[in-house]
């Protein structure tokens, strides 16, 4: 553990040159549609670098939509269209140049439900570095990855077990060590933890302030106290009056906990809508 | 909204005007006891049906093997129980009955696994609408048309290619038969493929797999065991399948594997003697039984074994 600590931190060394500390994440005037239904409308919002954003807002307001435009999941969906651009680092990821494969690579994305592999812990882990032709140790970004996930102490015997053996909490976190193994910049989180208790919870929000060190989170949540405990910054989306989820204001967590400038955040915050 | 009781108590207040609702209690239980009744009965056909059934064949084949050793039934490379010199050596049969379900499996799994991918993963809904009924119809072919199609249309083709085919032959008629299983292939395989969720699919894209990458080591990893019962229950129906072989394969039991030649199928014998002049009561007529037993505990094995994977693959994701 203490090997890997120091491994980490010079490589966060060496990135930090590389990194500007400004925006990763990018949206300007995004608008969405699944088939001829506006899920989301005219968005723009920048995402720092190497913070935790968390996205709140009433069901049906887009947010996972949203998200998954960072990773052009949504293009998987038949008939869906894109309107504006979103950036990552800089680039479109919606450019014709860009190849969504190694989007997704680099934009890794935790599930609201666990989805383990009906696969063993190890090549469930693997999975991600053997389609993209890893050429390293895989043993070794197996162990480094369920480290990073906190999960490793957990499993480290029984390597070989099958991913569905394991409880609700630790499924996430090997689903957190597989989307870390292909070595991510950002990590979109859908809701990870509306699916496990509150123990299984707190591991996962410590894991996220661990990982902030390394890589920018996005996460989506229904669970305001979630986003009040674990997030840097908070972005509250909500219905507009076109039915489209709507971005109505991102700032500083604390301030949108405490000041916000808009009264529907208020509203959602103190729950008296939503 | 009242709460009132429905049951009239004696002496209670609402027993002193009439009810406004109606039905004894006799009456009701009357309907529900016959309902009861007719149900279970129409369940009972079925398993008298099949003890029945068993019965049959189990209290001839006892007498069969009370004149022929079980061991040489099953171990004897001869069947000639037809002829002066009898032998009763079931190897030939099951050897033809393999034979042909190999070819018909070699002709159905991959066509039918590789139909169910392109259905379930690639096809958009419009070629599906198209190309699912189509081959519900394959499946509903009468199984002698098939055996007419290998006979006329197969054969003639395979002896243009290979001239030292048999009119009667091995390959034609398996190839046939693999057609004739497809439907079932691919409706069951894809049907488990469709049950890897959704949400197996999107966490390897979202890791950066390609769309093969995500059907060959997510998907059909997956639906694995259903595809494996999917296979059973094809060789299972292979090898019960009688008229394609009766009518395509030929009436000959020898051993080998020469797919070009005329062999005979266990089903394909148990049709010879039915319909031939046989005496019934003679051990020749009993033969039918034994091959017939053990047809019934083959396909019994292959069902058995399919179930079992079907549960398997559906635990997994519960």
């Amino acid at each position: 553990m203490i090997n890997l600590r120091v491994g980490d931190q010079a490589k966060d060394v060496a990135n930090v040159d590389q990194r500007d500390g400004g925006a990763i994440l990018a949206t300007t005037h995004l608008s969405f549609w699944y088939a001829k239904f506006l899920a989301i409308e005219d968005v723009s919002i920048e995402m720092p670098d190497r913070k935790i954003t968390a996205i709140i807002g009433p069901s049906g307001c887009g947010k996972s939509t949203f998200l998954r435009c960072f990773n052009r999941m949504n293009e998987l969906i038949p008939g869906t269209r894109i309107e504006g651009d979103v950036m990552f680092r800089g680039t479109n990821v919606n450019d014709r140049s860009v190849d969504p494969v190694e989007i997704r690579r680099q934009v890794g994305m935790v599930f609201q439900k666990p989805n383990p592999f009906p696969k063993s812990i190890y090549d469930n882990v693997a999975y991600g570095p053997r389609v993209n032709r890893y050429q390293g140790s895989m043993d070794e970004i197996v162990e480094t990855s369920l480290r990073r996930a906190a999960l490793w102490d957990e499993v480290k015997d029984d390597l070989k077990k099958s991913g569905l053996a394991l409880s609700g909490g630790q499924q996430q976190r090997l689903c957190i060590a597989r989307a870390l193994a292909v070595q991510p910049e950002v990590l979109l989180m859908d809701e990870p933890c509306s699916a496990l208790d509150p123990i299984a919870t707190t591991r996962i929000e410590d894991l996220m302030r661990e990982l902030r060190e390394d890589l920018s989170i996005v996460i989506v949540t229904h669970n305001m106290q979630q986003a009040a405990r674990v997030s840097d910054r908070t972005a509250f989306f909500t219905l507009g009056e076109a039915g489209a989820g709507v971005l109505v204001e991102h700032d500083e967590t604390q301030r949108i906990f405490t000041t916000p400038s808009d009264d529907r955040t208020e509203a959602y915050i103190t729950g008296r809508f939503g | 909204m009242e709460l009132r009781p429905r049951f009239a108590l004696k002496n209670s207040a609402s027993s002193r005007e009439p009810s406004k609702w109606g039905g004894s209690r006799r009456q009701r239980v009357l309907v529900e006891r016959t309902v009861h009744w007719v149900l279970f009965a129409c369940a009972a056909v079925s398993v008298l049906t099949t003890t029945g059934i068993v019965i049959t064949l189990l209290g001839e084949t006892v007498q069969f093997f009370g004149e022929v050793p079980i061991l040489d039934f099953l171990t004897g490379t001869r069947w000639t129980p037809l002829f002066a010199s009898q032998n009763f050596g079931v190897l030939p049969l099951v050897n033809g009955t393999v034979a042909v379900a190999l070819v018909a499996i070699v002709v159905a799994v991959p066509v039918g696994l590789l139909t169910a991918i392109f259905l379930s993963e690639y096809a958009p809904g419009r070629v599906r609408s198209v190309v699912k009924p189509i081959l519900e119809v394959l499946a509903g072919i009468p199984t002698v048309v098939y055996g007419y199609f290998a006979l006329q249309f197969v054969t003639p083709i395979l002896r243009g290619i290979f001239p030292q085919t048999q009119i009667f032959n091995v390959a034609s008629a398996g190839i046939v038969m693999g057609f004739m299983i497809l439907p079932m292939m691919a409706s069951i395989s894809e049907d488990a493929i469709r049950a890897v969720p959704r949400d197996l699919r999107q966490g390897a894209y979202a890791l950066g797999a390609t769309k093969l990458e995500v059907i060959t080591r997510v998907v059909v990893p997956g639906a694995l065991s259903g595809i494996l019962a999917a296979v059973i229950l094809s060789i299972s129906r292979a090898i019960g399948e009688t008229m394609i072989v009766a009518i395509a394969a030929g009436l000959q039991p020898k051993m080998g594997f020469d797919l070009l030649s005329s062999m005979e199928t266990m089903t394909a014998y148990i049709v010879q003697v039915s319909l031939g002049d046989t005496q019934q009561d003679t051990i020749e007529y009993r033969t039918i039984f034994a091959v017939g037993t053990l047809l019934f505990v083959l396909t019994f094995i292959m069902n058995v074994l399919s179930d079992l994977l079907v549960r398997r693959y559906r635990e997994a994701y519960e």
